[in-house]
């Protein structure tokens, strides 16, 4: 269950272009006790609030840049906000779409630690490890370092291992657009698991495929401020769509109740 | 102000069958729901219940980089039947015991939940340790390898090139003992001050205690200690070095080192998480520590006893350099594993000011440089010495508990800070 309580999160960028970047200039500004010119407030998420309940998958679209990401970010209590409050029930697992573990170990080893690391006993390891790897679909690569796996590959196992302990939150971000059509099905059985152990998705896609079929709730996001929000997800999809600029969906007519009332 | 401050309710006609209750709160309260309303209590409260009370008259947009950010009174979405009217969210995720996102658990807590990860991070850094030489073609060969090398550097430059024994029997051991002994602590601190970046992937996707990391770290390095002791065994017995229960005593000590290397390595975590310039400063702050830690001479004869050496004439500074950290474990396992440092060490004998005075100045006594070498450079241990066995043992145990307490309370105070950025 995740409370969000008017919720500001603002970056602070360093690095961007106005320094001229020699050791005289950086000399000048430690000497006269100034911040780094260079240091920009990008102010990504501005005061949102909703309440997650257990067993909801809510859906977050948007554009690029809108504040999915930071909102997942914060959520997972990654990123410190400004002004409100994230409030979580339990732990929270963050699936980006570069977060590779232990880039330079095999795949097994990151199955094994990544499990002690969520606080599996080695017990329950050994135990759920096959069906881990099974889920994963990564056959025998499993023996091979993790830098070496295609980037769907890697995402693959990523939510393999993450989604095998019931996580109470499990937030998405983009990790399984790089997966194929198979194991799309198989992480939207897995997610709707996660929800029956009453625990709560959060998936960030561009795909809105992907969300439709999904999420029984879902949040558009402009420039850091909600537009609109609720169960009606069809619906926002179709106006986010108008919004801008994409194809109108062309959907089957289907079934009231398996088509929305998940 | 406050009419800029448009509230929007976005309630939309249901789809299909979809039973759907937005409840839409402001700091006004309650405003309305589709339809019905969830109870009798939903309208408790009212408007009476404001929240962010401190500015309320801030509306309008905040924008980027204004020191004052303005909430506006915004809604709550996807609040459901459950919402209560008027009250606050943060009384609403208080009653039913949510905690907020980056909340720091108890120390306590914190302790327990590292002792229950033990699993991970032995198995962390075992894994780490191999992975570390998996593209050397010599693989694993490299744990042996490099201490090897190493002591053999110091052999050359030291034993054959420069000859010098600065006034220290049996230089070799002594030499390749202190290096070996450094080089746990070095290498503590310099891994330790990068793990938090360099594990950003692993701390973002999952949650677990942080002290994991630098746990694990210091466990490599204890792991690399294992082998690099077995080399310095092979070495000292080939120099002639008796094989005697003192060496038993390396276990306390380097379990008070291993200790005091996890409190470094805490304090250098959450350091060199911030920013890189830790570890770019450290190597020149270690390099100090290592020449004032008698790695490579002795601090407590060469250095204390011999007169117009700077620290003959400032005890005080002989003193502290002898309490440093490192000086103190290297010295308690030299004096374990070799018997011409426990044997020459000041104290070992009953004060004797002659002999004493002979080691410091040999010259004065006409001693000749082939007899001073066999003989008088053991006389060092007639001397007062400046910092007692006892007291090493003390200042050991001392820094280990410092160290890791410090360290402890250091690292867990920004545990949620870690992996943001």
């Amino acid at each position: 269950m995740v409370v969000v309580d008017n919720l500001h999160v603002v970056y602070r960028v360093y690095g961007s272009g106005a320094d001229k970047g020699t050791a005289a200039t950086a000399l000048l500004r430690v000497v006269k006790r100034q911040r780094r010119p260079s240091i920009r407030e990008v102010h990504a998420i501005r005061g949102i609030s909703f309440v997650a309940y257990k067993g909801d998958a809510v859906g977050v679209i948007g554009r690029n840049g809108s504040g999915k990401s930071t909102l997942l970010r914060a959520i997972a209590g990654l990123l410190p906000a400004e002004v409100g409050m994230v409030y979580t029930l339990g732990d929270a697992a963050l699936l980006g779409v570069n977060a590779a573990l232990l880039d330079n170990l095999t795949g097994e080893r990151n199955v094994i630690l990544g499990c002690l690391a969520m606080g599996m006993s080695p017990q329950t390891v050994k135990e759920r490890y096959q069906s881990i790897v099974d889920f994963s679909g990564v056959g025998d690569f499993i023996n091979l370092a993790m830098k070496t796996y295609s980037t769907g590959m890697g995402s693959r196992l990523r939510f393999a291992i993450a989604s095998a302990k019931d996580q109470d939150i499990l937030l998405v971000d983009e990790a399984l657009a790089t997966g194929d059509a198979e194991f799309r099905v198989k992480s939207h059985q897995r997610i709707d698991e996660l929800r029956e152990h009453a625990g709560t998705v959060f998936l960030v896609a561009h795909n809105l495929n992907e969300i439709e079929e999904t999420c029984n709730k879902v949040i558009w996001l402009e420039k850091g401020r909600i537009v609109q929000a609720g169960e009606n997800v069809l619906e926002i999809i179709d106006a986010y769509l108008a919004a801008t600029g994409g194809e109108p969906r062309v959907r089957e007519p289907r079934d009231p109740v398996t088509g929305s009332s998940r | 102000m406050r009419e800029s401050c448009v509230i929007q309710l976005r309630i939309w006609p249901a789809y299909g069958l979809t039973d759907h209750k937005l409840t839409a709160v402001t700091n006004r309260g309650r405003l309305s729901a589709p339809g019905e309303l969830t109870g009798p209590g939903s309208l408790d409260g009212g408007p009476g219940h404001l929240r962010d009370s401190g500015s309320q008259d801030n509306g309008g947009p905040a924008t980027a980089g204004a020191a004052v950010l303005t909430p506006e009174p915004g809604e709550v979405y996807l609040g459901g039947a459950g919402l209560p009217a008027g009250e606050p969210l943060s009384e609403y995720a208080r009653r039913h015991n949510l905690a907020p996102a980056s909340a720091r658990p108890s120390a306590l807590k914190y302790l327990r939940s590292l002792w229950q990860r033990r699993q991970f991070i032995s198995g962390f850094a075992t894994a780490s340790n191999v992975a570390m030489y998996s593209e050397a073609r010599l693989g694993q060969l490299w744990q042996v390898l490099t201490p090897l090398l190493n002591a053999a550097v110091y052999f050359l430059i030291f034993g054959v090139l420069l000859g010098i024994n600065r006034g220290v029997p049996g230089y070799i051991p002594f030499l390749v003992t202190g290096i070996f002994v450094f080089n746990f602590t070095q290498r503590s601190c310099m891994t330790s001050s990068v793990v938090m970046r360099q594990n950003l992937p692993l701390i973002r996707a999952l949650p677990f205690p942080r002290g994991c990391l630098p746990l694990g770290y210091v466990i490599i390095e204890l792991q690399q200690l294992v082998l690099s002791f077995a080399v310095l065994f092979v070495i000292i017995l080939a120099y002639g070095e008796p094989l005697t229960w003192y060496w038993l005593l390396i276990f306390p000590i380097l379990t008070l080192q291993t200790l005091f290397n996890v409190g470094c390595a805490f304090i250098l975590a959450r350091w060199g998480a911030g920013f890189d310039d830790v570890s770019q400063l450290l190597p020149f702050i270690i390099r100090t520590w290592f020449y004032a830690s008698g790695v490579i001479f002795s601090i407590s004869t060469t250095l204390a006893l011999i007169p117009g050496k700077v620290l003959y004439n400032h005890p005080h500074l002989a003193y502290l350099l002898q309490i440093n950290p490192a000086a103190v474990y290297i010295t308690l396992i030299r004096n374990a594993l070799l018997q011409d440092q426990r044997t020459s060490m000041p104290g070992y004998h009953p004060y004797n000011a002659v002999r004493c005075a002979m080691y410091g100045n040999p010259g004065k006594f006409h001693i000749p440089s082939d007899v001073f070498a066999s003989k008088v450079i053991y006389y060092s241990s007639y001397c007062h010495p400046v910092v007692s066995t006892t007291a090493l043992w003390g200042y050991a145990a001392a820094w280990a508990v410092v160290a890791v307490v410090a360290g402890f309370f250091f690292f867990w105070r920004a545990e949620t800070r870690y992996g943001r950025g």
